[in-house]
């Protein structure tokens, strides 16, 4: 017997690509902005968000037929704010030094409209099991985007990756920068991210036409 | 039995037992681990205030390392040979003078309140360093930090941290290539407390001019990096009276 059936691994697999949280339901989006500039940014990002959509759903759906439709936004916000908050606490009383470096990314989680966008769509409708594999399959999803964006634009205007230089040190001109490269610092500020996550949904729907919605 | 869950009254409810809830877990949380946090807050402040005057782990270029936590408590003693608070023409000696909230002095001060004004003497193989922490504005919220200075207002060593600026883009005021610059500089021009301006375009990348009062900004940050200017400006201003009576003239 297989771990996971054809229906749950596609859960999975299916936001990795033709159904990815911020190519195809356009969700997260501000946080793919803010916080590629750096390689090691969009990976502590997506961890943290692969941890409090994975559990956030589990939760949001074991309240799934409790919740009062009026107000299920705000049950949700507080959700995820508790979730936040209590992971922020316990990791700044034993593990300081690694909740020094989450510290910024508190806040970008819980306004992530990713985590709002599942809860509502996914985990409102369905049992734990599928909502903890459909918030792992779309924080997946979500991280490939952020590490290709965070790759590109470290790349091309640091010229580092992990904060380690790749193509030479820009100041000194050795390496690449000795042929008369230069840092574009176009791919530092956040619309340099809107232009790499375009390229990457023209890439996606040039290659799968079904992608195209008709006018 | 099926909840009508769309009836007002179980709304009500519903959302009173969850406020109660919430609230309840959130207050044991914060409650039992204060102690905690405020322990290892205590202790990062203190390996703070010595990274700035050079005593630290740092190995060639790169990462910054502290003081491991479970040493700090005693370099620090070792290490800072005073604790002065200064509060307008008196001057105390007071060993738990680190802890003082810049924050609550800098509101004190607003309401006409004489702020208290942390000060850290530290000696190293018998140089003496001057510690001022600061504290200002950047983009999204705080920013903080120490600058130790030697008696003739020369910046020996700066330690720079924040509350949430951009990752990859402010957040970087923190990172070694950043706070490595500012040692060696002068926070004086012509015997004004100039402070030390992060400068776009000063061309000099590389830092090699030292009397400038300026150091290469980071790009893609500028409103964080004015904050860190206006932070050193205002925050030595504050201490210049004190600072005139040591300063080597």
């Amino acid at each position: 017997m297989a771990l996971l059936s054809k229906k749950d691994t596609n859960l999975i697999l299916d936001p990795l690509a033709d159904n990815n949280p911020i190519t195809i339901q356009v969700l997260g989006i501000c946080s793919a902005l803010a916080i590629t500039a750096e390689l090691k940014a969009s990976v502590v990002m997506a961890v943290s968000v692969l941890f409090v959509l994975g559990i956030g759903n589990v939760v949001i759906s074991l309240m799934r037929n409790i919740i009062p439709s009026k107000i299920r936004i705000i049950v949700q916000l507080i959700v995820v704010a508790t979730l936040v908050i209590i992971v922020d606490q316990v990791l700044k009383a034993f593990a300081y030094e690694l909740s020094k470096t989450l510290s910024v990314f508190v806040g970008l989680i819980i306004t992530n409209c990713i985590i709002m966008g599942r809860f509502e769509a996914f985990a409102l409708a369905n049992g734990p099991w599928r909502s903890f594999l459909d918030g792992i399959g779309n924080s997946l999803g979500y991280g490939i985007i952020l590490i290709i964006v965070g790759f590109f634009r470290e790349l091309l205007g640091s010229g580092t990756l992990f904060g380690f230089p790749v193509l030479g040190n820009p100041i000194t001109k050795t390496g690449l920068y000795a042929t008369g490269y230069e840092n574009n610092g176009f791919m530092i500020i956040p619309p340099a991210a809107l232009i790499v996550v375009g390229i990457i949904i023209w890439t996606q729907r040039s290659r799968n036409k079904a992608l195209i919605e008709d006018n | 039995m099926a909840i009508n869950t769309d009836k007002n009254s179980y709304t009500v409810i519903f959302a009173a037992v969850m406020v109660v809830i919430v609230g309840t877990v959130l207050a044991f949380l914060a409650s039992s681990l204060s102690d905690k946090i405020r322990e290892n807050e205590r202790l990062e402040k203190q390996q703070n205030i010595l990274y700035a005057m050079g005593i630290n782990e740092n190995e060639g270029e790169g990462a910054v390392n502290f003081v491991p936590t479970d040493k700090v408590a005693g370099e620090f003693t070792k290490y800072i040979k005073e604790q002065l608070i200064i509060e307008g023409d008196k001057i105390t000696k007071d060993d738990q003078a680190y802890l003082i909230d810049l924050k609550k002095q800098a509101t004190a001060a607003k309401n006409g309140e004489t702020r208290k004004l942390p000060l850290f003497v530290g000696d190293k193989d018998g140089s003496t360093f001057y510690i001022i922490p600061m504290r200002g504005k950047g983009l999204w919220d705080a920013i903080w930090g120490f600058v130790a200075l030697d008696a003739n207002m020369i910046v020996q060593g700066v330690y720079f941290d924040h509350a949430g600026e951009t990752p990859g883009l402010g957040a970087n005021i923190k990172q070694r290539y950043f706070m490595d610059d500012f040692a060696g500089e002068s926070i004086l021009s012509n015997s004004r407390y100039a402070g030390i301006a992060v400068a776009k375009g000063n061309n000099d990348p590389l830092n090699k001019i030292k009397d400038d009062n300026e150091v290469d900004a980071l790009a893609g940050a500028t409103i964080t990096g004015d904050g860190v200017s206006a932070m050193i400006r205002e925050s030595v201003n504050l201490y210049k009276d004190y600072l005139e009576t040591i300063r080597v003239k």
